[in-house]
């Protein structure tokens, strides 16, 4: 558990806070913003402001349905430099401005279909015109949790931990 | 500091290396595998202690180094990864209110 202080206590303002438990088919992200509420709300339901922020800064991000009312639907695709694209779409369940979306999401690039997570992102208000967001995901199974991440729009971004592994194999010998 | 920034450097994983087929290894051990300066060493030393990926251990003079097994589980990993991925989106959602606060008080100033 010293670890997991240790994480806290280095996580400063306006860091990144992911909460799961191994074995479990959630995870809750929290991060903090030097902005109103409003504004927050806005960046998420708003098809100008999205592909500004949406997705790894290695993919551009165009969005090809963003309808914000309950029941609408969302599609967003990222695309990277050799052009691939990776869809990804959903419902928006509920939509209460500016304090709650509720919305399905999928993954169009799995072989299969159907690995749906429900996301319940939430907007508070805090002092100083700042917002706490808080996004929790409830997936399908604790395979579909973990298993987001390491898809392949990930490669990237795995390229390093590939190395790790790499390296533990080699301690396991 | 986290995991992913921490093995984004090729010094540090080359010492993850080191420690990995070693085991156990003094400060002053590791210093000699590389051409770079003691100092630079333990500055890689530091982040990757700083990262959780190595512990450190103080045997009278010396100080011993080795791979943490607790952090380096699949499941930290995939955490580290994911608040990764969530933070560079985050950092650039930050630019965009900036631009939008920005936006707002320009509007405000207009309407006076």
């Amino acid at each position: 558990m010293s670890l997991e202080r240790k994480r806290r206590e280095m996580a400063g303002q306006n860091k990144t806070n992911v909460a799961a438990e191994p074995g479990k088919q959630e995870m809750t992200i929290t991060r903090e913003f030097d902005a109103p509420r409003e504004l927050v709300f806005k960046a998420f339901t708003d098809p100008g402001l999205v592909p500004q922020w949406w997705g790894p800064g290695r993919l551009s991000t165009l969005v090809d349905k963003l309808d914000a009312r309950s029941g609408g639907q969302w599609r967003f695709i990222n695309q990277d430099p050799d052009g691939n694209e990776y869809g990804f779409h959903g419902v928006y369940h509920e939509i209460l401005a500016p304090e709650r979306i509720i919305d399905t999401f999928e993954f169009e690039g799995l072989p299969e279909k159907g690995h749906v997570s429900l996301d319940t992102a939430l907007f508070d208000v805090l002092p100083g015109n700042r917002t706490r967001l808080t996004i929790q995901s409830v997936f399908r199974s604790v395979a579909d949790r973990d298993g987001m991440v390491m898809s392949g729009m990930e490669s990237g971004l795995s390229e390093g931990f590939e190395r790790l592994d790499e390296i533990l194999a080699k301690q396991k010998k | 500091m986290d995991i992913f920034v921490a093995l984004s450097d090729p010094t540090r994983r080359a010492i993850l290396e080191i420690l990995a087929s070693s085991g156990e290894l003094p400060a002053t051990d590791i210093y000699e595998h590389f051409s770079a300066s003691p100092q630079a060493i333990s500055q890689h030393l530091k982040v990757l202690r700083e990262a959780n990926l190595v512990v450190m251990e103080k045997h009278a003079q010396k100080h011993l180094y080795s791979l943490n097994p607790y952090t380096l589980s699949q499941f930290e990993i995939w955490v580290q990864q994911t608040r990764q991925r969530w933070e560079e989106s985050f950092q650039a959602l930050d630019k965009v209110l900036e631009a939008e606060k920005q936006k707002l008080v320009q509007g405000e100033q207009e309407r006076k």
